[in-house]
């Protein structure tokens, strides 16, 4: 098993994430994060996928997703040629300030909000700075967190909304599939 | 401008404009604005006895003509009674669009008196679906219900209106050109899928034509016709594709599959090369997936870009449409051909002696009583290949597969994915409205039978002469026959005593048709030749059959087709074949 990120633009209308939720309860394919939100187009919302699957269920889950009618492209979105980004927000106990303050600082996190007994910290960053921060945190008592799910964008002038005109919405990047992949 | 009528009224415009020319439903409060126009469109409204009715009726129109079958019901009850019908089309991939009334636009999310959220319920069951709560959106809901309906891999399409968007003023407009940005079916291969599959049958000694259901939904039975023969392989056809290409034909090895014939089962297994067209390797076709057909490289074509590599990995995937997919695929394999052409002599030897050695088959009940392979080996011979046979589910689906002997497409009608007892009724029904010409015979079971057969009060009121031959075994004949092979012949709950209640031919009369009863093998010529004889009101005949008929052969279900059986107990006799 190995984590994908799958981009995929769908139309801005209502069911449209029941239907992309229903399929993959229904095939029974994991969502790790599921983000979705509007795009620079207004007829168009994007949604963000990270899942967890090996070989040719990628291509399973990616041709399911893209025959549904009201998805009109979609594309895996690898970490090498992607900008991958989580937002974490978190509430730290305010008891050692200055030892928090410092992990805020060494992670280019900020501090959005405290009181005399939490700071709220923001930190936008990829997953594994996210992990690390909490990691770093939690011996300070979080008393809550809220993630964003992951988001990625292509590197470059590469636009996945390019395709949606083209015939072809779908893409992979490089031949998933092979055949010890499959019981026979 | 356009003049102002009711959404209604733009729903019934709409679905003539379709070209819409039969429709099966029930009225209700929801649905009940679209009924006063329908009463006035020429469009023939056929008023059925259930809603499930209405689904499998639109559905036995579609399989039978090709056309897009359509069913309109209310909201609640009505829309849920639809859903074993939408989740069998969506299965068989049938060209269905289904209207249901829904609860005013402000009442959606309260509870409301039969409030059902289809849309929610149908999302899995459907290719796609609609909630339309503005009546200037119904005609272009309904075009392109229609067009994603019947393109690309055909499925059924749920438009839910609410009652007030049917209420409310607006002008009628349909829509010429349908585009949609995320709904843009590849029909024309790519060249060079084709060269692939070409380079690989030319490569190929033991190949097989593997043919699915898609063959006729593309309509492609004469092409498919023209690149057997130009192979020259034996040809299996799926339950989906039976009548796809002749029985009669020299090449064609039968049904593939858990009841398959021993050459099919064997020929898949055996080969080197399949030739996939329209097929998408169910598991009652494939048996247990990790000891499938070996030694075979795979061809599979299919308009579904999402079945390529589902269950099976695919050397050379060709996406499209069938049509164009087979007709591209003829020139390239003439082209491959001139250059070598593989021997298929010693394939068609061992392919030919399993035919020969393993032929369908059945024993006559020492009982003494009706066998239920010979009464509908019978319907089929006298009825001819003509005639259009639906079936129910369960054992009398897989002999009326084995035993009518298929020459034609769309001359085989079952609920092949789904697995739908009560299909036969109703589909035939909707069958016979799109073929009123020719003979429909539903072939059904009695456990089948009791559950849509309502529908022949709709068949008689309605002038629909469909013939149903009920094969009473007295039980749920599948499940006793697993019962037997799997539960020691502990037959929990698998009776149903309808030798003894209900009398079919006195509920046949009392739903205005002609019932007749056949119990002596003597005797099933006669009736069945008296029931070809009436055509202008249904015919049901009670066949009393033999209770412990077995379907044979048989893979058992996560078996191996490796091991399939012939009779009880019984495999083929491998040692003697040359393989």
């Amino acid at each position: 098993m190995s984590k994908h990120t799958l981009a995929v633009l769908v139309e801005n209308s209502p069911g449209v994430l029941a239907r992309v939720a229903s399929l993959f309860s229904r095939r029974a394919y994991n969502i790790d994060s599921l983000a979705v939100g509007p795009t620079e187009n207004p007829d168009l919302s994007r949604m963000t996928i990270v899942l967890n699957v090996e070989g040719h269920v990628l291509d399973q889950v990616m041709a399911q997703v893209y025959k549904l009618v009201n998805v009109i492209a979609i594309s895996e979105m690898p970490v090498a040629s992607t900008v991958h980004r989580e937002l974490l927000l978190v509430k730290v106990a305010a008891t050692k300030m200055d030892e928090v303050l410092a992990i805020v600082a060494r992670f280019d996190a900020k501090v959005v909000d405290e009181d005399e007994e939490a700071l709220t910290i923001e930190c936008t960053a990829e997953s594994v700075h996210i992990e690390a921060l909490l990691r770093d945190l939690t011996p300070f008592g979080i008393k809550e967190l809220v993630q964003s799910g992951l988001v990625a964008l292509e590197r470059g002038t590469a636009a996945l909304s390019d395709r949606t005109l083209s015939a072809q919405g779908i893409s992979t990047l490089h031949e998933i599939s092979t055949q010890a992949d499959y019981q026979n | 401008m356009s003049k102002e009528m009711t959404g209604a009224a733009s729903l019934v415009k709409s679905l003539e404009a379709a070209g819409v020319d039969v429709m099966f439903g029930i009225p209700g409060g929801a649905i009940l604005p679209a009924y006063d126009p329908i009463f006035d469109s020429k469009i023939r409204h056929i008023l059925v006895r259930h809603e499930q009715g209405a689904g499998h009726a639109a559905t036995g129109y579609a399989q039978a003509t090709g056309r897009t079958g359509v069913c309109i019901v209310t909201s609640g009850p009505g829309a849920t009674n639809l859903v074993t019908a939408l989740a069998d089309a969506q299965m068989d991939s049938v060209p269905l669009v289904a209207i249901t009334g829904q609860v005013p636009s402000a009442a959606i999310g309260t509870d409301a008196f039969q409030e059902a959220d289809i849309r929610g319920i149908t999302m899995p069951i459907t290719k796609h679906n609609y909630l339309i709560t503005d009546p200037d959106d119904i005609p272009r809901a309904i075009a392109e219900a229609f067009h994603i309906a019947s393109t690309g891999r055909p499925g059924p399409v749920l438009v839910d209106i609410a009652k007030d968007a049917l209420q409310k003023m607006t002008t009628f407009k349909y829509p010429t050109k349908i585009q949609l940005a995320g709904y843009k079916p590849q029909v024309e291969p790519e060249d060079e899928a084709i060269r692939d599959a070409a380079a690989l049958i030319a490569k190929s000694s033991k190949p097989v034509l593997f043919v699915g259901g898609g063959v006729i939904k593309a309509n492609a039975h004469k092409e498919l016709m023209r690149l057997a023969e130009l192979i020259g392989a034996p040809v299996v056809t799926t339950l989906m594709a039976r009548g796809a290409f002749p029985d009669s034909h020299p090449q064609h090895l039968g049904m593939p599959g858990m009841h398959g014939t021993v050459a099919a089962v064997t020929a898949l297994q055996k080969a080197d090369l399949l030739i996939t067209l329209g097929a998408r390797f169910d598991d009652r076709v494939t048996g247990k997936l990790s000891s499938f057909a070996v030694n075979a490289k795979v061809i599979h074509a299919d308009i579904d870009p999402a079945e390529i590599g589902k269950n099976r990995y695919a050397d050379v995937a060709v996406i499209g449409d069938l049509m164009y997919t087979i007709k591209a695929l003829i020139p390239a394999v003439q082209a491959e051909f001139k250059k070598s052409k593989p021997d298929l002599t010693a394939w068609w030897r061992q392919m030919s002696s399993l035919r020969e050695t393993y032929p369908l088959g059945y024993t006559t009940p020492e009982d003494g009583s009706l066998s239920p392979q010979y009464v509908i080996e019978r319907i089929g011979a006298i009825a001819g290949p003509d005639s259009i046979y639906v079936a129910g589910v369960g054992q009398h689906q897989m002999w009326a597969s084995q035993f009518v002997k298929y020459e034609n497409p769309r001359t085989w009608l079952n609920s092949g994915g789904l697995g739908t007892m009560g299909y036969a009724v109703p589909a035939a029904m909707g069958a016979k409205v799109g073929m009123p010409d020719t003979t429909v015979w539903a072939i059904d079971g009695d456990g089948c039978f009791q559950m849509t057969n309502q529908e022949l009060v709709t068949c008689a009121l309605n002038n629909i002469p469909i013939k149903v031959a009920i094969i009473n075994n007295e039980s749920l004949g599948m499940v006793r026959q697993w019962q037997t092979m799997f539960y020691e012949s502990r037959y929990s709950n698998t009776s149903l005593q309808s030798k003894f209640i209900p009398d079919f031919v006195k509920l046949a009369d009392a739903m205005g048709c002609v019932g007749l009863r056949c119990e002596r093998a003597e005797d099933v010529d006669a009736v069945i030749k008296e029931a070809m004889a009436i055509n202008d009101q249904p015919v049901v005949v009670d066949f009393r059959v033999f209770k412990d008929a077995m379907v044979w052969p048989m893979v058992a279900a996560g078996a191996s087709n490796d091991d399939i059986m012939i009779a009880r107990g019984l495999a083929p006799d491998w040692d003697s074949q040359e393989l």
